[in-house]
């Protein structure tokens, strides 16, 4: 017997809430008014007041509010449904213990600039923060107010300019060379810029390292500022060299900044402090399991050396006399990068983990990390083609170079395991690997699921072989196919309107 | 631990299966001279009920949380309705990645491409992304595009906008061609000064007005429009109190080129600073110079409508130093937050909250003028902050309003503003009580 369906049920095609609107429901309540109401001009002239009504702007009841994104939640894809083995992300189990303790009143309805010594709570914490993250990064200076990993970056390498500046004064000009793995993220650059350096790549190396030769060839041009190197690469190996590296750098006199993105393969087992990192910044959205919330928010603290120290941004959460303060007093700081003090609530999950993991925990949790991901690539290595031979840390990268021979590229791949219940890995990146697959499993995955993720990816692998179209047009079990992005950029509609489908159609 | 589903005995096996003897071997790629050979000097582990007395024992500290506040300046107590903080807690909002997958996202997707228009509407502009991490770095990041778009290196900035914002953008602008000027304000409204106007010129990308200002003070944005764009320069007009908005004319309808705005007030909980949200639109012809992410409607090969992030070409992972801005990861579940908070109050519910907010300042306002020895500072029309000049300096007066009375009365402006020892800015919304109001009127008294 069929079903014939008459209408698509309403949990699948939940419309914007702007076509859902209805004159004259409402969602809310205030309280009586109870102050003597001052006659409106008085209030605020005219010419100042709004005459649009907010037309447009939605009208909906509360039920309609919560069935609205109830149902548009069921459409994602979350780590609580399953893995999320997405490389260089860290989608790890975010604890509901660190939700719970991130809204306790006292923290929630606290204002940033409350007298300190009524905020005393709010800076112990900080300050215990950062403490624990100098000590598991080995370096002792830090900052916790960069909002996410890009603006942690910017911030290090504000720093490691400020140094320069403050160093060789006016000699500083012939030193803004900022060497890039070509393997690196493309925040990299981009925050490089910022801070005012010029961008030159240093290659890898075909096994995956970066390639020794052109580094010494690139110091030995001179200029060099500094190096912007992620540990492990973003191709999940450890740099072996990463003491010859930094020598090298610091014997162009240049600084090293180590891009953190990758700690959750080595809290508790090594220390960018004992490799001889200048400055790097973590994300605590990745390796401390702050929720990644669909896009952020995040929080990138930098952590330095006592010789960087004096410069990071103001204000700077200090103890004195048991208490605890916020020192504006830093003549050499690059400034202040973000307004009040950060992204608080993320400090708090992350203490929360911190705590909760102690010190055997957390390397508990790197060796899980990578065991899982040494797992898949022991499992996965004859299917597909795995570029580099080194051990795997917490990430393993593999290619469609074996299934672009059928037609089948690393996206089709990506997309085919949404049927098969995981989202898709990293895909495309890093740049130096063709059709690249990054896979980071993390600790939070048990045996069970990485047998069936290693058995989907088997199964994609055949699949290729006998019925190439099946992968090519994945997905077949999500509410949408996949959307046409091209002609989305070339006529872009970006909000709603009335009229938008027509314009979106006629695109 | 139990965060880590595998036992002991399992991973054992999965070690044995890939053929290595025990957990230490994972690392035989790390040189042993950068190992750490010793555990790491943190906490023991913490029991979940230990953890939440340690966080307890942290939130009793912060003794201003729990008394009766009007503090402003960019940070602001609203009400926000209980179905905000239960939905952005729903796991396939809180635990999901950036949509970079469009078919396994669309419920982010679609959320973000509310929250542009949202966006649009308020500020009445034509194009809006998916968020900036606050109001001061969306504000930076609109120093570096007015840059891009008018290829000159001012910008003239109002020293009325958020001290703190100010400080943010000399840092994301100290090491490019830019320069910040600010001007000046008129000591009698409160608003930017008409002459330091003149120093708009053929060289200024940008004048950048803040309102309401930091004074709460309300500014002739169209007037400023027309004096920006006289001479080929961008009006950004800066919001830190995103409530007002329910009120006051658009920014959009003002003339003005760029908009960033804190979203906070959106049902955003203080928390000491942060998460909050930064919003950031602007005119479409701009839009391929715009930093971050932006959601635009898509369909698939049925015609299904769905969305997708777009126009990434402008961005750091495809043009790396080439790409309009750094950033990457922005403020989405905040975003969402907001995006709930706004719908939730609708078209009626945010020019009503407005209304209240700015009925309760004007009451307050009116009161506190009334006692002997203080007076409101400036002329300019006000939303729900003005400036209170008192018989004495305000750092003493708010100082003894907490100790003896529990009230955090106000921002001192001696910490930003040279000469206003006397001054305090005070803030007032629709969280504040008739009794409260009296009680800090009485207090002052």
């Amino acid at each position: 017997m069929s079903i014939t369906k008459v209408t698509q049920h309403p949990t699948q095609n939940e419309a914007l809430i702007f076509e859902r609107s209805q004159t004259g429901r409402v969602g809310y309540r205030l309280p009586q008014l109870d102050v003597e109401e001052t006659p409106a001009d008085d209030l605020m002239p005219a010419e100042f007041r709004r005459t649009d009504d907010l037309e447009g702007v939605p009208e909906v009841s509360e039920v309609d509010v919560i069935r609205h994104f109830t149902r548009m939640s069921t459409w994602n894809f979350s780590i609580d449904l399953g893995m999320y083995p997405l490389g260089s992300c860290t989608m790890k189990y975010n604890s509901r213990l660190n939700e719970k303790v991130a809204r306790i009143a006292g923290f929630l309805n606290h204002h940033p600039l409350a007298p300190e010594d009524e905020s005393q709570g709010g800076l112990e914490l900080m300050y215990r923060l950062q403490e624990d993250l100098a000590e598991i990064t080995g370096l002792p200076g830090v900052t916790l107010q960069p909002a996410a990993g890009a603006h942690g970056e910017m911030t290090g390498v504000m720093i490691i300019r400020a140094v320069l500046d403050k160093r060789e004064g006016e000699a500083s000009k012939q030193r803004r060379v900022m060497l890039v793995p070509d393997s690196a993220h493309g925040t990299n650059p981009a925050s490089a810029k910022l801070a005012g350096f010029t961008v030159k790549t240093i290659r890898s190396t075909p096994d995956g390292f970066t390639d020794m030769d052109h580094l010494y060839e690139l110091c030995g041009e001179g200029g060099i500022a500094g190096l912007m190197l992620t540990n492990p690469s973003t191709v999940g190996i450890f740099e072996k060299n990463i003491r010859e590296i930094c020598d090298a750098i610091h014997d162009a006199g240049g600084l090293v900044y180590m891009d953190g993105a990758n700690m959750n393969a080595l809290v508790g087992v090594a220390r960018p402090g004992d490799m001889g990192v200048d400055v790097i910044h973590l994300n605590l959205h990745k390796t401390f399991s702050t929720p990644h919330g669909g896009g952020g928010p995040g929080c990138g603290p930098c952590c330095c050396t006592v010789e960087l120290e004096p410069f990071l941004p103001t204000p700077k959460v200090v103890r004195e006399n048991g208490g605890y303060r916020l020192e504006y007093d830093r003549p050499d700081s690059i400034g202040r990068v973000k307004a009040f003090f950060g992204n608080f609530g993320m400090m708090v999950r992350a203490l929360a983990y911190i705590q909760t993991h102690g010190d055997t925990g957390l390397r508990e949790a790197t060796e899980a990390a990578v065991l899982n991901a040494r797992y898949i690539a022991h499992y996965l290595e004859k299917d597909f083609e795995k570029p580099f031979e080194a051990d795997t840390m917490h990430e393993v990268i593999l290619s469609h170079k074996k299934q672009a021979r059928k037609g089948v590229h690393t996206l089709d791949i990506g997309k085919r395991l949404i049927d098969y219940g995981f989202h898709p890995m990293t895909v495309y990146f890093p740049l130096i690997v063709d059709g690249a697959m990054l896979i980071e499993p993390t600790e939070s995955v048990g045996r069970q699921e990485l047998d069936a993720f290693v058995d989907a990816m088997k199964s994609i692998a055949k699949e290729t072989v006998e019925d190439p179209d099946l992968v090519i047009n994945a997905p077949h079990t999500t509410r949408i196919g996949r959307l046409d992005e091209a002609t989305a950029a070339r006529k872009p509609v970006l909000r709603w309107s009335p009229d938008m489908e027509s314009t979106a159609k006629s695109a | 631990m139990r965060y880590i589903p595998n036992s002991k005995e399992e991973q054992s096996e999965m070690l044995g299966a890939i053929g290595l003897a025990s957990a230490d071997e994972l690392f035989r790629s790390i040189p042993e001279d950068v190992l750490l050979a010793r555990k790491l000097e943190v906490t023991r582990p913490l029991a979940e009920n230990e953890v939440i007395t340690s966080m307890e024992t942290f939130a009793a500290k912060n003794e201003a949380a729990v008394k009766t506040s009007f503090l402003g300046g960019g940070v602001y107590s609203h009400f926000s309705p209980t179905v905000v903080d239960h939905l952005i807690q729903r796991s396939e909002f809180f635990t999901s990645y950036t949509p970079y997958q469009p078919e396994v996202t669309q419920g982010t997707l679609q959320y973000i491409f509310e929250f542009q228009t949202l966006v649009c509407q308020l500020t009445g502009m034509e194009v809006a992304n998916a968020s900036m991490y606050d109001g001061s770095t969306a504000m930076a990041e609109a120093f570096l595009m007015a840059h891009r778009v008018t290829r000159r290196d001012k910008v003239l900035v109002a020293e009325t906008v958020h001290p703190e914002y100010l400080e943010v953008a000399e840092t994301y602008t100290q090491h490019g061609e830019m320069q910040l000027e600010t001007i000046g304000f008129d000591h009698e409204t409160g608003c930017v000064a008409t002459e330091g106007l003149a120093k708009i010129d053929k060289d200024t990308a940008a004048l950048v007005i803040q309102s309401p200002n930091f004074f709460g003070c309300v500014e002739r944005l169209n007037d400023l429009a027309d004096m920006a764009h006289e001479a080929g320069a961008l009006l950004i007009v800066v919001v830190t109190e995103a409530v007002s908005f329910g009120m006051l004319k658009s920014p959009g309808e003002c003339g003005a080129d760029i908009v960033v705005a804190e979203g906070q007030s959106f049902g955003v909980p203080m928390s000491f600073g942060g998460p909050h949200v930064g919003m950031f639109a602007c005119r479409q012809k701009y839009v391929r110079q715009m930093p971050g992410r932006l959601a635009g409607v898509a369909y698939d090969k049925d015609g299904n409508r769905g969305f997708v992030l777009t126009l990434a070409t402008r961005e750091q992972h495809i043009r790396r130093d080439k790409a309009t801005s750094n950033i990457c990861t922005n403020q989405g579940l905040i975003a969402l937050a907001a995006t709930i908070y706004m719908e939730t109050m609708g078209r009626r519910g945010l020019q009503e909250v407005a209304y209240h907010n700015a009925q309760k300042a004007a009451y307050a306002a009116k009161r506190i003028a009334e006692l002997d020895g203080f007076s409101i500072a400036f002329s300019a029309p006000f939303f729900n902050e003005f400036v209170v000049t008192a018989p004495s300096p305000a750092k003493d007066i708010l100082r003894r309003l907490s100790s003896e009375k529990d009230i955090l009365g106000g921002i001192a402006l001696s910490g930003y503003y040279k000469g206003r020892e006397n001054d305090f800015l005070v803030c007032v919304t629709e969280t504040n009580t008739r009794e409260q109001i009296d009680k800090l009127v009485a207090a002052l008294g």
